[in-house]
């Protein structure tokens, strides 16, 4: 699967939007992924939880930025991933379905903040973008 | 899932089941005889996919009338899909999520992270039930 150029261009544009607000958005993701998808806190039991935590802010912070590094690089997310997909491979090891419910999250908060930019097309080519990073982030599992 | 209650009151008629079509191009296959679908704005006015469309949200609509029975109230939906739709149940969760991203385009900061496990629930109690009766 990989992103045509019309989807690269949508991805890339809307970024622009979604990146003042990153940190917020990152927040909002993980906040929506603990309440709708409880199991995936079992990975973060060293973590305060609770909405506001400095902890959740950051580590949403860093997943946002991220997926920014792979907008950034959106002709080789491979290469703009590689070190945290041996994180995710080798340290981490996130059952790959998580990488599903974050990306829906992801996508919930980008629809409810910027509604008008979230068309069909604009979903269509963004959650294609997320499966791309995912599988990028899963490939060394095996 | 008092949360739903709120989500009764507004009108559901311009949720889109076309945007599946868009997003997840293979679940055309269970439209072979609707026309025109090759591309997004084809789908988007496609009389027959709207048409469709306004038949699963008004058994959505059944749905949160009957929170306490999904398994019932599908019952004969879900043997319809199996037996005569062939249609897999991993379609379900996909509409089901579709649908919780369209709620949250259009109810923006209205729709919490709260409101949405509130969805999240019921969706994946619909896909549950119409799947029920498989086999």
């Amino acid at each position: 699967m990989s992103l045509t150029k019309t989807e690269r261009a949508i991805i890339v544009s809307m970024w622009g939007k979604i990146s003042t607000q990153a940190d917020a958005i990152g927040t909002e993701t993980l906040e929506r992924l603990f309440l709708s998808h409880p199991q995936t806190k079992t990975y973060f039991p060293h973590f305060d939880l609770h909405a506001g935590s400095a902890q959740l802010r950051a580590h949403g912070s860093k997943v946002v930025a991220a997926v920014g590094d792979a907008v950034k690089s959106i002709d080789n997310i491979a290469g703009a991933l590689a070190r945290l997909s041996e994180l995710h491979a080798y340290i981490l090891r996130v059952d790959p379905v998580n990488f599903k419910l974050l990306s829906h999250c992801l996508l919930v908060t980008v629809a409810a903040r910027f509604p008008a930019d979230f068309t069909a097309e604009a979903h269509a080519a963004w959650d294609k973008f997320l499966s791309v990073v995912s599988s990028v982030l899963t490939e060394k599992y095996r | 899932m008092a949360l739903l209650g709120e989500r009764k009151r507004k009108d559901l008629s311009f949720l889109q089941f076309t945007r599946l079509l868009v997003v997840y191009p293979w679940t055309q296959r269970f439209f072979d005889n609707f026309g025109n679908l090759s591309s997004a704005s084809a789908i988007m006015g496609n009389p027959k996919v709207k048409a469709h469309g306004k038949k699963v949200l008004t058994s959505l609509g059944e749905a949160i009338k009957n929170m306490d029975d999904l398994k019932g109230t599908f019952a004969h939906l879900s043997e319809l899909h199996c037996d005569r739709l062939h249609v897999d149940p991993e379609n379900f969760k996909l509409l089901g999520n579709e649908l919780v991203i369209v709620l949250a385009k259009y109810f923006g900061k209205e729709f919490t992270p709260q409101v949405q496990a509130a969805w999240q629930k019921m969706v994946a109690g619909v896909s549950i039930a119409l799947a029920h009766k498989y086999h």
